[in-house]
């Protein structure tokens, strides 16, 4: 039993990792309370419901993406009889931003960016944003 | 049930005859004929561009359809002559016709600048070496039309121009702009670009930006397969060249010189 001290610092150590995650959570203020995500506040329907939206803009991007740029299809009528032009930046973006709307959420779900951004012009982007992107 | 060795041979011979002879047959008698591109058939439009370089040159120093080209699609500009992205641009005679010369030409024929930008090819070379259909030809307007989202950044298409159409991102385009028009994609490292003729201002009805950018009325847009408009008149009352007909791309851009 001379080895006691070591075993339960041991265990101490093992616990504490075990539970990091939780710790981590904690001080990164992240709980169980969602993105603080901004919602455009003039619009109330989204394009799509917003639960389907939810789990499938992805989908919708792709399809928007595809019949605008392979099909020539520019009008998308949603399910409430709207027509919108089928446009990240001109369409998305008019109602969300993408550093409130947007990141928040990918950052909450600890889902990578997607590349859209490396070309599809976000409308807040200013030059000083992109001034410090560095020269290749 | 035995078999032997004789026996087995026998069946499999059979069996990949069976699965196979289709093929072998197919194979075999086309194999003397030779692949041939059939002629594209008129199915809709063929949007084309007629430029008078007469009027280009009453304006030496007009760069309105290259600015407003390069405003509207996110153009940079970059110094560097190796890595420079253009969709509109100028050359001198020289290089854009260079089988156009005689030792003995107008003065100043040689140097004069000529607006040089994609063919939309009616036989598009570029579209043929493609490896993923990122770039292809519109059946419905003929427009040579590029996919960013699917280009590999191979350049087989720039090997394959040859016009010098096409240009490779080699830096991060966003570098090299001065302002960020939100109504239209940058483009990223490592993809090709081009002109297209504007099929997102074509689908609002209104004329490229560089046609609609010129005030010298150097710029004719239209439809080809329309025997009643404005590109078709000119093209048939008056002498008009094209760049390198003789390669067989069949390219829509018309030249007056």
């Amino acid at each position: 039993m001379r080895d006691r001290a070591w075993i339960l610092i041991g265990l101490g150590a093992f616990l504490l990792l075990l539970t990091s995650p939780l710790w981590w959570n904690m001080r990164a203020r992240a709980g169980l309370k969602g993105p603080d995500l901004v919602l455009p506040a003039d619009q109330k329907d989204c394009v799509m419901p917003a639960r389907y939206m939810n789990s499938s803009h992805m989908q919708v991007l792709l399809e928007w993406r595809d019949e605008v740029v392979r099909q020539d299809l520019h009008r998308f009528t949603a399910y409430d009889g709207k027509v919108y032009d089928m446009r990240l930046s001109g369409t998305c973006l008019s109602c969300h931003e993408k550093a409130k709307f947007c990141d928040r959420c990918h950052d909450y779900v600890g889902v990578k960016t997607p590349y859209c951004w490396d070309c599809h012009v976000d409308p807040a982007l200013t030059r000083p944003v992109l001034a410090r992107r560095s020269p290749q | 049930m035995k078999i032997s060795r004789k026996q087995f041979l026998k069946l499999t011979g059979a069996s990949l005859l069976t699965f196979s002879g289709g093929k072998l047959w197919s194979a075999l008698a086309y194999a003397g004929q030779a692949v041939t591109h059939p002629v594209q058939l008129v199915r809709g439009k063929q949007w084309a561009m007629l430029i008078d370089t007469r009027k280009c040159a009453e304006h030496p120093d007009c760069t309105r359809c290259i600015e407003a080209c390069d405003k509207a699609h996110n153009i940079p500009s970059i110094k560097d002559l190796a890595h420079e992205v253009k969709w509109v641009w100028t050359e001198p005679f020289e290089n854009v016709f260079p089988f156009e010369q005689t030792r003995f030409m107008p003065a100043g024929l040689k140097e004069k600048p000529v607006m040089v930008l994609c063919n939309h090819c009616d036989n598009p070379p570029c579209v043929r070496v493609c490896p993923t259909g990122a770039t292809w030809k519109r059946e419905e307007d003929g427009i040579v039309m590029m996919d960013w989202h699917r280009c590999i950044g191979c350049r087989y298409c720039m090997a394959g121009c040859p016009y010098g159409s096409r240009s490779f991102n080699w830096v991060d385009p966003r570098t090299g702009l001065g302002e960020l028009n939100p109504t239209f994609p940058t483009r990223t490292k490592g993809v090709v670009e081009k002109c297209t003729f504007c099929p997102e201002r074509l689908a609002r009805g209104e004329a490229p930006a560089c046609v609609q950018a010129c005030q010298a009325g150097a710029l004719l847009f239209g439809d080809l397969n329309d025997p009643a408009s404005a590109i078709r008149t000119q093209l048939e009352t008056q002498r008009t060249i094209r760049r390198r007909p003789e390669l067989g791309t069949g390219p829509n851009v018309y030249y007056v010189i």
